[in-house]
């Protein structure tokens, strides 16, 4: 599908096919497409040609029947002010049709899971953006959607709920998450697929693990924090590791060790840095990632 | 998040109408503006209650109820439609973009023309009361000093204005989704209801002697030349010197009521449209 705002495409033929049940990260600068992508998919804008589909659904053909038994949290929606989050909740449920016998079990449950339960019946217009965020991810949970669009749920969160919406994220297992995101270690941590996208096209689309062993250089990368000072001697252990191909200081108790791709490799060397006992207290999977992405969005520059 | 106990059902489109209206009236009701328009109804109701009861001015309204309904009801009701419409239509869908509320609503399994016929209803449910607040006050005086008398051209006044209410917010909605911006959709409405209509009113029925039956507030009209005892005359011609003849309209009854429903529903075609074409781009 394409997308056109006058003179300036926003997204080029872009061509994604997304099934079965996984996490799918959609990943990209600011300004490639994701979000303008993700708003085709719901309703919010209509696509210049092509289609976004749901379920074989059309969405601009038909968006009641797409959005059916898909669930979106796009930007930052605002609740109206003068309602409680469970009364703009209710009403999402009355639209979706959530049994009137379900409705507050599910509200409930929701609001329970981004922690807000203690606020349900005070007005939103008194909410921080941060809480009001909180609800928008607890109303995607509301009708037990098959599909669920996630444009960077973590906007506006502090650091717990950022990582309440990545267990949110992760437990929603049996269903279809495409979310977009600039964090890519949460993407690492939740998603096992990514999609990326520059200047509104699509660069890959592929597991995080295909992704990361074909672009991220000639092997992954992963980033060690440790209790004190990484010195000499430290560093050139850790390259005596067997797969490490560089050890590169990030700061005073950072380092970053290339490894070659094997998941094996992974095992033994997370084994063997804690096995040297010079003080590793983290190791941190997401550069691999970072790595693809920088020399994807590089290469299209 | 458990597993659903029971699968969703189908919501038609019409009950999707009757939920956006109950849940958007319910935010109209506990805003602060449906309490201002409520107060400004009150103050104009009591200024004129304060000053009924003070001047008695029975004469200058011919000793008749009409003539009373018509000096009160009659002088203000248009002007309640018009706050009315600006404060519950005159930003209803432009703050959907604005506000961002629309990126909560738009993206689920509802149509957007349930949105905004739901929404128009809630305003239309809104306004209503408001103006129905003011009719009671008014309906409270005129017994008072005309006990057991509640004249019919009041009632058709009454009605006519709820008319003229059902117009003005379609118009004011089909001004809400051309315009992003809240303040200026307001904006608009209060200056073209209660300004510009008016001043092409009288340009092209006294300066170029043209009925303006193109005009929401010539049709309006209505409401409060039916409190008149006889009721206007369609047309009159008055000679000014010996040059110049200026000539004014009124619209008969069937003209103000077809006006109305035309722009009831043109705009709310024209509205629904729009709101249909516009796109969420930040």
């Amino acid at each position: 599908m394409t997308k056109k705002f006058g003179s300036f495409t926003a997204v080029s033929d872009l061509n994604l096919k997304i099934q079965g049940t996984k996490c799918v990260g959609f990943l990209g600068p600011n300004g490639a497409g994701k979000t303008t992508t993700m708003k085709m998919f719901t309703g919010l804008i209509s696509t210049s040609s092509g289609n976004a589909l749901i379920n074989g659904v059309d969405v601009k053909k038909d968006k009641k029947a797409a959005l059916a038994s898909c669930a979106t949290l796009i930007e930052t929606p605002e609740i109206y002010p003068a309602l409680t989050p469970k009364e703009a909740m209710s009403m999402l449920c009355e639209i979706r049709g959530v049994p009137k016998s379900e409705r507050n079990k599910r509200i409930d449950e929701a609001l329970a899971q981004v922690k807000m339960q203690e606020w349900e019946t005070k007005k939103v217009g008194s909410f921080s953006k941060g809480m009001k965020q909180r609800v928008n991810v607890a109303s995607t949970l509301l009708s037990d959607p098959e599909v669920i669009i996630l444009d960077e749920p973590s906007t506006g969160l502090d650091p717990r709920g950022m990582s309440e919406v990545r267990d949110i994220v992760k437990s929603l297992g049996n269903r279809l998450v495409f979310m977009s995101s600039h964090l890519l270690a949460e993407v690492t941590e939740v998603c096992q697929e990514v999609a990326l996208i520059d200047h509104g096209k699509l660069l890959v689309y592929d597991t995080i693990e295909n992704v990361t062993s074909k672009f991220a250089g000639k092997g992954n990368a992963v980033e060690v924090r440790f209790a004190r000072d990484v010195d000499q001697a430290v560093s050139g252990r850790l390259g005596s590791i067997a797969g490490v191909q560089s050890v590169t200081k990030l700061n005073e108790r950072q380092v970053r060790i290339k490894y070659d791709s094997s998941v094996t490799s992974q095992q033994s060397l997370f084994e063997q840095v804690a096995g040297l006992k010079v003080g590793a207290l983290s190791l941190d999977a997401a550069s691999g990632l970072e790595e693809a992405y920088l020399s994807l969005i590089k290469e299209t520059l | 998040m458990s597993e659903s106990d029971a699968t969703n059902a189908r919501v038609s489109t019409l009950t999707q109408i009757g939920i956006i209206t109950k849940y958007n009236f319910l935010n109209y009701f506990r805003a602060r503006r449906f309490y201002v328009m409520l107060a400004i109804v009150l103050i104009i109701s009591l200024l004129l209650t304060v000053a009924v009861a003070y001047y008695q001015p029975f004469e200058f309204v011919g000793g008749t109820a009409l003539g009373f309904y018509g000096a009160g009801w009659g002088s203000f009701a248009s002007f309640v439609v018009i706050l009315s419409t600006a404060f519950f239509g005159g930003d209803a869908i432009s703050s959907e973009f604005q506000n961002r509320t629309g990126y909560f609503l738009v993206p689920n399994p509802i149509r957007r023309s349930a949105i905004y016929i739901g929404k128009w209803l809630a305003a239309l449910i809104a306004s209503s009361i408001i103006l129905g607040a003011f009719a009671l006050i008014m309906i409270g005086n005129g017994l008072y000093y005309f006990p057991g008398t509640i004249p019919w051209g009041f009632v058709e006044s009454l009605a006519f204005a709820w008319l003229y209410l059902i117009a003005a917010l379609s118009l004011a909605f089909a001004f809400s989704s051309l315009f992003k911006s809240s303040s200026i959709s307001i904006l608009m409405s209060v200056i073209l209801l209660l300004f510009v209509f008016s001043v092409v009113d009288t340009v092209s029925s006294i300066v170029i002697g043209i009925e303006p039956w193109y005009s929401i507030t010539y049709g309006a009209g209505i409401v409060t030349n039916i409190l008149m005892d006889p009721f206007p005359a369609h047309m009159t011609t008055t000679k000014v010197g010996p040059r110049f003849t200026f000539t004014s309209f009124n619209a008969t009854v069937p003209e103000g009521l077809a006006i109305l429903l035309a722009y009831f529903v043109i705009m709310a075609v024209l509205g629904l449209w729009l709101f249909e074409k516009k796109e969420f781009t930040s």
